[in-house]
């Protein structure tokens, strides 16, 4: 697979170029110029580091929905030894922008909900870009009473743009789909760990979010309103996405000051895509011990104190 | 003189024939006594109308009124506390948009007299205990943040603690961008603190008002027991402009409206607001019924009578 740069990866993308270049030039020709690849590998490692240590708000947002991030079933595939899909609402249809099953980790049983983005264009159309209808919440909503009635742990993967906006998904209640699973989450009995692998976007994320662990990538991105929708509202244009970036404190680091997350999810240089073996690796450990602790916990203790969590959540000034 | 003329005959047609007296054109009219329909344009006497609650005897265009006024309307005048009214917001992320979230605040508690977007108060509805809470539209858009969280969860909790119905009226554009990501989070918040109500079996009635959208549409608006709209409020998740920007198609004429709603199956009733007080006791009362322990269902313990004043 070739990498896809971002705008401001564009040196690297060059000195890559360069690398790759030299490279069919030394299998053709006799000269070694080995040594000169070996050089400008190490040149590309130093500036990729360099560009990584400082991104902006901005960058890492585009990171989140970089073409070529890993999805939810990429991860599955690489850390689950069996997945079993399970599909349907029971009252509509099945929604493909969101992924349901039975799954194996380390041993394990465990429920999996996860948004579903696609590689291409004709996937994409398939899963509506990880946009779900209420059917897709609804079908979540069944896995989520399913873990609880056979005692299986949840996890959920998080990466959308937010819920569809269209006029089916109003018909059929989006609203009302995504408050029933805030509600049914927040009084599951049975652990529940979030991990927000790309876009979190907005309520379309949270209906599969209410947990007693919430996790993030490193590149990944938590809002209310995705960067130009919010630009667009309050600065009436989209133009302005950048500075709604920076402004809505949407990366992992500003979540987790601001207490929201318990953990950020360390990825390889230069984003999750760039290593996806070692990304679901480092993911798989992280959530084997989550889910390690959290077992621990006596279900009444865990439902107390997920709901302390979630009324301490919000910053207000009382005068009494 | 022959405009003129016809300019009053166009105007006396407008006025309900009780107010409509013979030589008006020379009275001096106090400001602030007759008031326009925003939606028929015809010319209303204020206090007819605010005894009609603010609905236009013209057309039943429901115009927009404020929290106080809201609760003032369904709320007996004794006893009544305010629950929360300490609680005030707190700028913790510096947002600045095109002015500063600060600044915003500051405007809207002037504007509105009120400290953020909702009022909650305990109080009684034709003598039946309840805790309230109203949004007030006013202040950014009825838009929730922290307190407007904060406020929702007290309410809960209070209405939990004492055994007493909650009720909400909403009206809200969503999540305050203002806050990033905690504003979203309120929606987990308060949907959280509404599984508390149902755990305890105490009823909840959410009124939506116009209108009702996006993260307040997505969490607890949508999560009564008996749901009931105002009549054409506009109620959804994302704004009618989000979608045609996204379909690129026209919206079909009344969707998205309370009518609308209630022919798709998510909203119980479509109750004008002068019916409402009646259907919300009726309703309270139905399920207080249930409850009666002599008539032995077994779901629910005693019924305590805590006095409103507490």
């Amino acid at each position: 697979m070739n990498l896809t740069f971002l705008d401001f990866e564009q040196p690297i993308a060059e000195l890559e170029a360069k690398i790759e270049e030299l490279r069919l030039l030394s299998s053709e020709s006799a000269i070694d110029i080995t040594e000169e690849i070996q050089r400008l590998q190490a040149r590309s490692k130093d500036l990729t580091e360099s560009v990584f240590a400082s991104l902006t708000p901005w960058q890492i947002s585009r990171l989140a929905r970089h073409p070529q991030r890993p999805y939810t079933l990429d991860y599955v595939k690489r850390m689950c030894t069996e997945f079993h899909e399970l599909h349907g609402d029971r009252a509509f249809g099945d929604d493909p922008a969101i992924v349901c099953g039975l799954a194996q980790l380390d041993g394990r049983a465990v429920a999996l909900i996860g948004h579903q983005k696609g590689r291409n264009t004709q996937e994409n159309l398939q899963r509506n870009f990880a946009m779900p209808r209420p059917e897709g919440y609804r079908k979540a909503m069944r896995l989520m009473h399913l873990a609880e009635k056979f005692g299986l742990p949840l996890l959920t993967f998080i990466d959308t743009p937010g819920a569809f906006p269209g006029i089916d998904a109003e018909e059929r209640g989006q609203s009302e789909a995504i408050a029933r699973n805030l509600l049914v989450m927040a009084g599951l009995r049975t652990p529940i760990i979030a991990t927000v692998i790309g876009e979190g976007g907005s309520g379309g994320a949270l209906a599969i979010g209410v947990a007693d662990r919430v996790l993030m990538l490193e590149y990944g991105t938590y809002s209310v309103i995705s960067p130009e929708g919010c630009a667009s509202i309050l600065w009436k244009s989209s133009d302005m996405a950048e500075k709604a970036a920076e402004a809505m404190g949407m990366t992992s680091k500003r979540l987790l000051e601001l207490g929201l997350i318990d953990e950020i999810i360390p990825e390889p240089l230069g984003g999750a895509h760039r290593g996806i073996e070692e990304m679901a690796a480092r993911l798989k450990t992280v959530l084997i011990d989550q889910l390690t602790a959290l077992s621990a916990l006596d279900l009444d203790a865990l439902l107390g104190k997920r709901y302390d969590r979630l009324m301490a959540i919000g910053h207000v000034k009382d005068g009494k | 003189m022959a405009t003129s003329d016809w300019g009053m005959d166009w105007f006396k047609k407008l006025l309900p024939s009780r107010i409509r007296t013979d030589g008006t054109g020379k009275r001096v009219v106090p400001e602030g006594l007759w008031t326009n329909c925003p939606a028929c344009k015809a010319v209303l006497y204020q206090a007819e109308l605010e005894r009609n609650a603010n609905v236009c005897p013209k057309c039943d265009h429901h115009m927009r009124i404020g929290a106080r006024r809201r609760i003032d309307l369904f709320l007996d005048p004794e006893p009544r506390t305010e629950i929360g009214d300490s609680v005030e917001p707190v700028d913790f992320l510096r947002f600045k948009d095109t002015k500063r979230y600060k600044d915003r605040l500051s405007q809207a508690q002037k504007a509105t007299d009120e400290s953020d977007a909702l009022v909650v108060m305990a109080g009684r509805i034709q003598g039946r205990p309840v805790v309230t809470c109203a949004f007030e539209f006013e202040f950014m858009g009825g838009s929730m943040g922290s307190v407007v969280g904060e406020k929702i969860a007290r309410q809960f909790e209070r209405a939990v603690a004492h055994r007493r119905p909650a009720i909400m009226f909403c009206a809200s554009g969503g999540a305050r961008m203002q806050e990033g990501v905690l504003s979203l989070m309120q929606m987990a918040k308060t949907s959280a603190a509404r599984s508390r109500l149902r755990e305890a079996r105490v009823p909840y009635l959410s009124i939506l008002l116009h209108p009702t959208t996006g993260g307040v549409a997505a969490s607890v608006a949508m999560l009564g027991d008996v749901i009931i709209a105002e009549p054409d409020a506009l109620i959804g998740f994302a704004g009618p402009r989000v979608i045609e920007q996204t379909i690129r198609q026209q919206l079909p004429p009344g969707f998205q409206r309370s009518e609308f709603l209630l022919e798709h199956g998510m909203v119980d009733l479509v109750v004008s607001r002068t019916d409402l007080k009646k259907t919300i006791e009726r309703t309270l009362r139905w399920f207080a019924r249930g409850r009666d322990p002599s008539r032995q269902t077994g779901l629910v313990g005693d019924v305590v009578d805590i006095p409103a004043t507490d």
